[in-house]
């Protein structure tokens, strides 16, 4: 899993000899953002460049931009990745049908709107009973 | 009166109910509300954050976030009084919680169009985050409201406590109007309708009324204050005071 799979790193260019790597927070406060940010800078300077983050706010991360191969990779990890069309006011809203990453059962059930972490809710497999993280639409 | 202080007087409500939310880390009922209490205080302060660092560089005198959160006093912040209300119980907490959340959803949406690049972008995070707030502080009004005798009396003894500070949120500062007339903020007075909305939607489930006014309580904006933001001030601040220019 990389931060170019969440969507997070947007794009990386170089200008006037410098890499300029531009980076979005998923949720305002996360405070994951900072050790992403130097953590790209530092990749950056061990492949010899010289390097700077930009921080970009505008248009917001969504979970939309969560590439195919990032979500199975979250899948296999155990967390659910988002459904789909997280623009719709139905998915913040609405109770979505959550699948369960391990067994694949539909049959699941929100235990807590925030879970370890701001972006995940905590849920639960009615089917194999398992808990588990699923990664909140926004 | 510049846009970087009403942009200041929004990052200030954001900080102070943002920190208010997360005294209750470690002491909330259940451990689902302990990570809900301080996820949404993060959102919170996450807002506050971009929109100190916005009106730190329009201001144009080299104060940072940090500059600006912590070595202020208590006359120099501008929230509103509702957010520096102290949590008392569960009750008050999720009704000023609600409260705050049905005024700023909308308000984020309508930012969306915004003149001003970064209030854009943190309107389109903030407006989701919003709509969260506004669903898991609705829900606990409803359980509460619409729960036992016990939850009922103090739901009703929280909306009692909260009403006369909800007037202020629709006031705008002098700074406010002229971030209003620019495009950069938008027109609080104008949000009045949506914000009845909601609130009537989830009164309605939860079984409680909206009192009418006798009057309103005002001042945040002109720095007039309730004593209970010096000790959040003092706790919040200690630390950075303590140790001028520290970094970590
Ligand atoms: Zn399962």
């Amino acid at each position: 899993m990389t931060v170019a799979d969440l969507g997070i790193l947007r794009w990386v260019r170089v200008e006037n000899g410098v890499a300029v790597a531009g980076v979005t927070p998923t949720y305002s406060g996360c405070p994951a953002v900072l050790a992403i940010e130097l953590a790209v800078e530092a990749a950056l300077r061990d492949a010899g460049f010289e390097a700077r983050i930009e921080r970009v706010l505008s248009p917001p991360w969504t979970t939309d931009w969560i590439t195919e191969e990032g979500r199975e990779k979250l899948r296999e990890y155990g967390i659910a990745p988002p459904v789909k069309a997280s623009g719709s006011i139905r998915s913040l809203f609405g109770d979505v049908a959550v699948t369960c990453p391990k067994c694949g059962s539909t049959d699941t059930e929100k235990l807590s709107e925030f879970g370890s972490t701001a972006c995940k809710a905590h849920y639960r497999c009615r089917s194999c009973l398992e808990p588990f993280d699923y990664f909140k639409c926004i | 009166m510049a846009v970087w202080e009403a942009l200041l007087e929004l990052a200030d409500d954001h900080l102070v109910l943002g920190h208010r939310i997360s005294e209750w880390c470690g002491h909330a009922p259940m451990l689902e509300e302990d990570l809900a209490m301080p996820n949404m205080g993060l959102d919170l302060i996450g807002t506050a954050r971009t929109l100190y660092d916005h009106a730190g560089k329009l201001e144009g005198k080299g104060r940072s976030e940090d500059d600006l959160a912590y070595l202020r006093d208590e006359r120099e912040y501008r929230n509103c009084l509702l957010v520096e209300r102290p949590n008392e119980d569960f009750a008050h907490t999720m009704l000023r919680q609600f409260y705050f959340a049905a005024f700023m959803r909308p308000y984020w949406l309508a930012a969306l169009n915004s003149t001003d690049e970064t209030v854009r972008g943190v309107a389109g995070k903030a407006e989701k985050e919003m709509a969260y707030h506004i669903r898991h502080a609705g829900e606990w009004v409803i359980r509460l409201g619409d729960g036992t005798e016990e939850s009922a009396a103090r739901m009703r003894d929280a909306v009692e406590a909260l009403h006369i500070y909800v007037d202020e949120l629709f006031d705008s500062s002098d700074a406010a109007r002229d971030a209003e007339a620019a495009g950069v903020l938008p027109v609080r007075a104008d949000l009045r309708a949506t914000w009845e909305r909601t609130v009537s939607e989830v009164f309605a489930e939860a079984l409680l009324e909206q009192p009418k006014a006798a009057y309103a309580q005002r001042g945040g904006r002109q720095g007039i204050h309730n004593e209970t933001l010096g000790h959040l001030l003092a706790e919040m601040q200690v630390v950075h005071r303590a140790h001028p220019g520290a970094r970590w």
